[in-house]
């Protein structure tokens, strides 16, 4: 099932509100997603505890209903 | 529950570096599997590789364990490092060669 743009980007903000948000259409299906996500608070967090903060954001929707997003995460 | 988290933590300490993926480092089952097994290989890092497609309760449980929803998952020392994308960034990048080296994991 796919999850467009807009809806991605509200439910990483609601998250982590300074992120600043990058999306890049994999497939054009609204299902295959790449983010860059850029926020201050990653900063001095693993990789793996940034990615972390990102799929919390989505509940169990990320491998459900979004099917792919594939994920960078930089410090601000 | 308790009896796959204690498996779980055992295989995580059982090498000092573990890679839990699709199929084997010979005949992996999913490209971002392969592409890691194929980092650590060029690394010349010794490895212990998991197929979690043998083993549906490993699987499930790990994920739950890791908080981590995908495979491939590469631990170094008992702690998850990352999947694909991360584990192929800090290869680029040269911090994972760094990780091994503070963890007094050998490599070429």
């Amino acid at each position: 099932m796919p999850m467009p743009a807009y809806e991605i980007e509200r439910l990483i903000l609601a998250a982590i509100p300074d992120a600043i948000v990058e999306l890049t259409a994999l497939a054009g299906d609204d299902d295959h997603w790449a983010a860059t996500v850029t926020s201050e608070s990653f900063r001095g967090l693993s990789r793996v505890k940034q990615h972390q903060m990102v799929n919390a954001a989505f509940g169990g929707r990320l491998g459900t209903e979004l099917h792919a997003l594939a994920l960078t995460t930089r410090a601000a | 529950m308790s009896d796959i988290n204690a498996r779980i933590r055992n295989e995580i300490e059982s090498s000092a570096v573990v890679l839990f993926m699709k199929g084997t480092p010979q005949a992996p089952q999913c490209g971002f599997s392969m592409q890691v097994a194929q980092i650590l290989n060029h690394l010349g890092a010794p490895y212990k590789a998991v197929n979690v497609l043998a083993d549906p309760e490993l699987r499930e449980g790990l994920k739950l364990y890791s908080n981590w929803p995908t495979f491939p998952q590469l631990y170094v020392k008992g702690e998850l490092v990352g999947g694909c994308d991360i584990a192929r960034e800090m290869f680029e990048t040269g911090e994972l060669v760094a990780l091994f080296d503070k963890e007094g994991v050998p490599h070429a």
